[in-house]
């Protein structure tokens, strides 16, 4: 039936920042209709954007398969609230939450909170000290903690709650912090939400690459954009998702995308401007070497709209892009098994009784 | 407008209601069948459409930073698990349309810029719904969580919490116009500096609604001048009518109208058709929050060491409270020879009443004054007494069972309070300032920074 010869099916994300809360759950409902699998918000200090991570937290209930992931910043945030804000994100969305973490150099933010600013190396140190610290904590609860145990009075089994006990390392280059744990909420649905980080930010020296699921790969050029998925890959090894940047304006309505593109490009993201059977061939060949691509619209309806008619079903039946999961988990998105609990004394009772 | 004065109290002669879910004590009950989900979306989605159904004003979130112990480990009696407030208000905001969402918030393990920058996006994807319930924690234990610890004395945590809401406030008031620009705010203080040019416009309701609950001299005070409701921890009439004599003479006194403040105490209902199955239920109701281990734990607490060999059934333990080891037990209010002077005078009181270690703990842990039992009618007659009076503008009710504890008081109780004329019929308006009649807050008057 198709025409060329895929042995690949990727999925694909979109960015919703472009509408602001008032048309959020419109556009998050048109994005799950189009069959992104993926939701993204941004958190930049930008004037008039809200927070990310409470925009995830609406649409979680008005949608029931694609997954909500907010930017969450680690430099000037308490790592046990980012914890149990993405724990609770979990609950709301029903499994569908994942974590993309950043810790941008940001002098404004610093004296925002009063903080001195964080730049260079110390930034990925801050990112992976939150990231342990979130991951340590969702791992507090042991998934079957809550037993409701009307014979003996107890509602949960204290042997299941553990302390995170968590430190900064010695060689920490900020004032360095403890967290004892354990949560205040039992362990999220998936178990571990999916963490995701800009390639940048994770490798030697930087977020170790078993701490993030998946990276997000920028280059200059969309014609750059599958070589520097294949270094990355080469640089992190198999065991993380390689997600592909694309900032996107299509031919619309009658009116030429270059017509269209009037901001200078400031992002430093791949920019295809065109139509949308280009943009189709585009991402059918980045699909085969990333895991997935996330889109960024210069206008999320104008873009959702040519998106859901013309790209998507096309890609669909060329077979490069997968069907999403009903009531599927963001894990599954990612290929993700169930998230083994670093506590567990359930598993390890299992291990030493072999 | 008519004019009035604004120093003479005027009671509106009508009441509203709130839910207050907790999600972490010993009054939700979790060992009956009905009972769900204490962390389930599901839970919240029901509860919150149930009040909604109901015209209530809002629904309230608490907030714990720290998982309760007893005896140097998690306390595992009692519901917990509580998602996090704001993150549960953004997601319930989509499934409702009219009820406030109220998030309870510590001042001392945030900052100033976040939280306002928080809540005020709650405010706007709610469409100006959001309230904050303004709490501050002064103890070290809880800091242990948190990078910035815990390095608040006692003695300074309300003069740290209005700092907060003072620059909290002109965050809110930042913006010029709907579309800016926005003037930088600065505060200097003691706990932590703030320089932040805010990124946000005002809501509908132009700011998050502040709810506060402090009951000493200062905490009142503190409400009586930055807050627009007290959740009160004064629900009998009596004590209620003299509650609210007092905020509206410091309400007053602060500069502020006699009705700026607003009063919903917390409080329990159990009801029914008749009067005496409404006690039966609470007989029941009782059993069930207060245990056998409950009652050994409750007592634990003070003694500050294991009492699991006594019979919850018998008279209290005859040994003494263990001096040191009581600052290993969180929750407990005495130390050191208070303890063994409390543990005497609580074994002279239960042989006097002749009660044992249950029905002694059930006597001093159930909400006797915060409790409203009887028959539907009654109930109301009694509500209505309070709206007459102007004795509170509401109360905030804490369900006894998750999710279906409000549905008898929406099913029963609200038609009851809507014959006789003191509860809405209809929401107000969209916003909860309005739903609470509430007047707009003064904007700045300070000129922009160019």
């Amino acid at each position: 039936m198709s025409s060329s010869n895929h042995n690949r099916a990727g999925f694909l994300a979109i960015e919703l920042d472009g509408a602001g809360y008032e048309n959020l759950a419109t556009a998050v409902l048109a994005a799950e209709s189009a069959g992104f699998h993926v939701a993204t918000f941004t958190d930049g200090r930008v004037p008039g954007r809200a927070n990310a991570l409470q925009r995830a937290a609406f649409a979680g209930p008005v949608t029931r398969t694609i997954a909500v992931v907010p930017e969450v910043d680690t430099v000037y945030t308490e790592p046990f609230h980012i914890s149990t804000q993405l724990a609770s994100l979990d609950y709301v969305s029903g499994g569908r939450a994942g974590w993309i973490v950043t810790a941008a150099e940001s002098p404004e933010a610093a004296v925002a909170v009063g903080r001195s600013s964080v730049a260079g190396g110390a930034l990925a140190q801050e990112a992976a000290a939150s990231i342990e610290v979130g991951r340590r904590l969702w791992d507090s609860w042991e998934d079957d903690a809550v037993i409701r145990d009307v014979a003996t009075g107890r509602y949960i089994d204290v042997d299941k709650l553990h302390y995170a006990d968590f430190e900064t390392p010695a060689d920490f280059p900020g004032p360095g912090y403890s967290v004892k744990g354990p949560s205040i909420i039992p362990r999220p649905l998936q178990g571990q939400l999916p963490v995701l980080a800009a390639a940048s930010l994770v490798g030697d020296g930087l977020v170790p690459v078993d701490a993030v699921d998946a990276v997000l790969v920028t280059a200059p050029t969309p014609e750059l954009l599958a070589a520097e998925v294949r270094d990355v890959r080469a640089r992190l090894g198999a065991s993380v998702a390689v997600v592909a940047e694309l900032d996107v304006v299509l031919d619309s309505r009658g009116e030429a995308a270059v017509s269209r593109s009037l901001s200078a490009q400031e992002d430093g993201r791949a920019r295809f401007v065109g139509s949308p059977a280009g943009l189709t061939d585009l991402l059918d060949s980045l699909l085969q070497e990333a895991d997935g691509v996330r889109l960024h619209p210069a206008a999320v309806d104008v873009e959702l709209d040519e998106l859901s008619r013309l790209v998507l079903p096309e890609l669909r039946r060329r077979g490069s892009l997968r069907a999403p999961i009903q009531d599927g988990t963001f894990r599954d998105v990612l290929g993700l098994g169930p998230a083994e609990n670093r506590y567990s004394t359930t598993a390890a009772a299992a291990a030493a009784g072999k | 407008m008519t004019q009035h004065n604004r120093a003479i109290f005027q009671p509106s002669g009508q009441i509203q209601f709130g839910i207050f879910f907790q999600g972490v004590n010993s009054g939700t009950v979790w060992k009956a069948a009905e009972s769900g989900s204490q962390t389930d979306f599901e839970s919240f989605r029901r509860l919150v459409q149930t009040a909604e159904r109901g015209k209530f004003a809002a629904f309230f979130l608490g907030e714990g930073l720290r998982l309760r112990e007893h005896l140097g480990r998690p306390h595992a009696l009692d519901v917990v698990g509580r998602p996090d407030a704001q993150t549960m208000l953004a997601a319930l905001a989509a499934v409702t349309t009219n009820i406030g969402l109220v998030a309870t918030q510590n001042t001392t393990y945030n900052d100033p810029a976040d939280l306002a920058h928080r809540l005020s996006s709650l405010d706007l994807i709610s469409g100006g719904r959001a309230a904050w319930n303004i709490v501050t924690t002064d103890n070290a234990w809880t800091g242990a969580n948190f990078r910035r610890g815990g390095y608040l004395d006692h003695a300074d945590r309300y003069r740290h919490a209005e700092a907060f809401v003072e620059t909290a406030k002109r965050i809110w008031d930042s913006w010029e116009t709907p579309n800016g620009p926005a003037r930088r705010v600065l505060h200097e203080g003691q706990h932590y500096t703030v320089d932040v040019t805010p990124r946000l416009p005002r809501s509908a309701q132009y700011r998050p609604v502040l709810f506060q609950a402090g009951d000493s001299p200062d905490g009142r005070d503190f409400a009586a001048r930055q807050a627009d409701v007290i959740f009160s921890a004064h629900p009998k009439f009596d004590d209620a009518v003299e509650f609210r004599r007092d905020i509206v003479a410091r309400s007053v006194a602060a500069g502020r109208g006699a009705n700026s403040v607003q009063i919903m105490p917390a409080s329990e209902f159990i009801l029914a058709a008749t009067d005496q199955e409404a006690q039966e239920k609470k007989a029941w109701v009782r059993s069930l929050q207060i245990g056998p281990q409950q009652s050994i734990a409750y007592l634990e607490q003070f003694w500050g060491r294991e009492l699991s060999s006594y019979d919850p059934d018998g008279p209290l333990p005859e040994i003494d409270p263990v001096v040191e080891e009581t600052s290993e037990t969180r929750g407990s209010g005495f130390h050191g020879a208070k303890a063994r002077q409390l543990a005497d005078q609580w074994r002279a009181e239960a042989k006097d009443k002749g009660l044992s270690i249950r029905q002694f703990v059930t006597s001093k842990t159930a909400r006797i004054d915060a409790t409203f039992t009887g028959s539907y009618t009654a109930v109301a007659d009694h509500l209505a007494e309070y709206a007459r009076v102007g004795a509170v503008d509401g109360f905030n009710i804490s369900p006894w069972l998750i999710p279906t504890g409000l549905d008898d008081i929406v099913n029963h109780l609200v038609p009851e309070l809507q014959d006789r004329g003191v509860y809405p019929t209809e929401y107000r308006g969209t916003t909860l300032r309005e739903n609470l009649g509430l007047e707009m807050p003064v904007r700045s008057e300070e000129p922009v920074q160019v």
